[in-house]
């Protein structure tokens, strides 16, 4: 049973990567966006422009994972496809995992891109590897599971966007992408403590700028545990609502 | 008892659905008993919300049943379902393969989904694409093809690991008369090789054309199991004579005659009514299965295509 799980979740992500995520206006949208932000944002506050470099992967990260993400299960669910999957031997759980793997290496791919514009322009000097691959898979998975939550949320396509980008715009604000968190006032500093976006940016400024390992054992934790919490609701809401 | 030979055996399956307070509960199948023969073609059919779309669910394991039990191929539904989806095809009401991915690049995945083996997906895809006559459109997107051809590539999809039972859900429906046709005689030939068939249709002619035995579900629950000829030879209605007439200036008339009163009485009364006219033929005919249907149900057949969206699909002739 196991066999089939694995095989099924990686068809599935092979599937959804040739159906919907590799496109061309797809890998254009999300390499160009989180630039385009970033670059009016530095246009308006020139300063240190490495500084901006881990929002703007980890925003590259949460586009680039959730966008499609969003909408694939539901886009699914109104044409019939997604039954087709729930009819194979393959376990609901491992069907989502397959979602979410799919989101995962088109978010990654992307933000590869970017990483390696970053580091050719800034230099890598001070990188910490190790911390900034768990950052990057880990905020990968919180991302792509937020993604995967939100598409079994809702029953239609534009639910699916608007609901996306009710989480996504307020949380790129908040997250400390431009403003650093401690020059937010308190009580926007603990709002900003719920959300994964915060953790995803100081656990990679502390990959590529340095900062404690205490600092990004809390930030990976905190990522692990909205991953595993977002999938369970992702897989229970969507079980609640194939019934 | 549950036994292997059979190829779904079903005691007392029930779906209650809960409704908004205040109402009562839908119960969409109310307690259905029935088994079905290895290889044989079984017809489903009943009218819209008969129930007919949820019984294949709960057989399918899309939907869990609130009480009974059923065994699919031997296999308990309710213990074995990973091993029952190895081993069935289901062909859904909307054929809902990727627009996205072409003909063939679906049939792989539906092969990579089962487990099908490396070597075997490229030879057997391109072998279905031709049992279909799909293979010209073998590398165009799902979403360009006809309606037909979506309809048989489902089809394909769903027989691309080799089941042993399909389940088809209204497989004509919507389609135009050549296409209907022929994924007739592919439904013919799948019982040929010994695939069991279970076919919901809500096009009598189809089934009776199709189907070794026919159950007839209404709000739920089975009304009639049994082949064709014997729900034709339980049923109520008698043969008619139907006698064609022409008179001195060449115009054919056509009148039937019930023998519900006895045949002597029904040929005296035709014998009456050809007086001055040339008798051209006579037939019997016998009841029809959409006479069995409407006695049965209650229902007129023509509302029941009317739910359907008219009368797509063709006749069943082929």
């Amino acid at each position: 049973m196991l066999v089939d799980d694995l095989r099924g979740m990686f068809y599935i992500a092979l599937k959804d990567l040739k159906a919907y995520y590799f496109k061309p206006p797809n890998i254009s949208w999300g390499i160009l966006f989180p630039f385009a932000f970033i670059l009016a944002f530095a246009i308006r506050n020139p300063g240190d422009l490495r500084a901006l470099v881990p929002g703007l992967l980890a925003l590259t990260i949460l586009f680039g994972t959730s966008s499609m993400e969003a909408i694939v299960i539901v886009f699914e669910r109104r044409t019939g496809s997604l039954e087709r999957l729930m009819l194979a031997p393959v376990r609901l759980p491992a069907m989502l995992a397959g979602k979410l793997l799919g989101g995962m290496t088109f978010g990654l791919t992307v933000t590869l891109v970017v990483l390696v514009v970053s580091l050719a322009v800034f230099g890598a000097a001070g990188t910490n590897w190790l911390i900034l691959f768990l950052s990057l898979i880990l905020s990968a998975t919180a991302f792509s599971a937020l993604g995967a939550y939100v598409s079994v949320a809702v029953r239609e396509i534009f639910e699916a966007q608007t609901l996306a980008n009710f989480i996504r715009f307020p949380m790129m604000f908040l997250g400390g992408v431009f403003v650093p968190l401690a020059s937010m006032p308190a009580w926007l500093q603990i709002v900003a403590r719920f959300l994964p976006l915060t953790y995803s940016v100081e656990a990679l400024r502390v990959a590529l700028s340095g900062g404690s390992w205490a600092t990004a054992a809390l930030d990976l934790g905190m990522l692990a545990v909205f991953s595993v919490v977002l999938f369970v609701l992702a897989v229970y809401t969507l079980a609640r609502h194939t019934e | 008892m549950f036994t292997m030979t059979e190829a779904i055996q079903v005691e007392g399956l029930t779906k209650v659905y809960a409704t908004s307070k205040g109402h009562a509960p839908l119960r969409a199948v109310d307690g259905v008993d029935f088994t079905v023969h290895q290889g044989e073609v079984f017809g489903f059919l009943g009218p819209n919300g008969a129930g007919k779309t949820t019984t294949i669910r709960m057989l399918t394991g899309l939907t869990r049943p609130t009480a009974g039990r059923a065994s699919l191929l031997g296999l308990d539904l309710a213990s074995e379902l990973s091993h029952i989806k190895k081993r069935i095809g289901v062909v859904p009401e909307a054929s809902n393969l990727y627009d996205e991915l072409t003909a063939f690049d679906n049939l792989v995945f539906a092969m990579q989904l089962y487990g099908v083996p490396r070597q075997e997906r490229n030879p057997r895809a391109e072998a279905l694409l031709e049992r279909f006559r799909l293979s010209e459109k073998r590398d165009a997107p799902f979403a360009k093809l006809s309606r037909g051809m979506k309809r048989a590539l489902t089809i394909a999809a769903a027989l691309a690991h080799r089941p042993t039972l399909i389940f088809l859900d209204e497989p004509t429906t919507g389609l135009d008369v050549m296409s209907a046709r022929s994924l007739r005689q592919m439904i013919a030939a799948l019982r040929d090789e010994g695939v069991t068939v279970f076919l919901t249709t809500h096009y009598l002619e189809e089934a009776e054309r199709l189907c070794d035995r026919i159950a007839i579900l209404v709000k739920g629950r089975i009304v009639a199991l049994d082949s064709v000829a014997q729900l034709k030879a339980h049923t109520q209605e008698s043969p008619v004579i139907e006698v064609s007439l022409r008179d001195t200036s060449g115009l054919i008339q056509v009148q039937r005659v019930e023998t519900s009163g006895g045949v002597d009485v029904a040929v005296r009364q035709v014998m009456q009514q050809a007086e001055g006219y040339e008798i051209m033929k006579i037939n019997t005919l016998q009841p029809s299965l959409e006479d069995v249907f409407v006695s049965l149900t209650g229902l007129s057949v023509e509302a029941m295509l009317a739910e359907k969206g008219g009368k797509g699909g063709g006749n069943a002739s082929g």
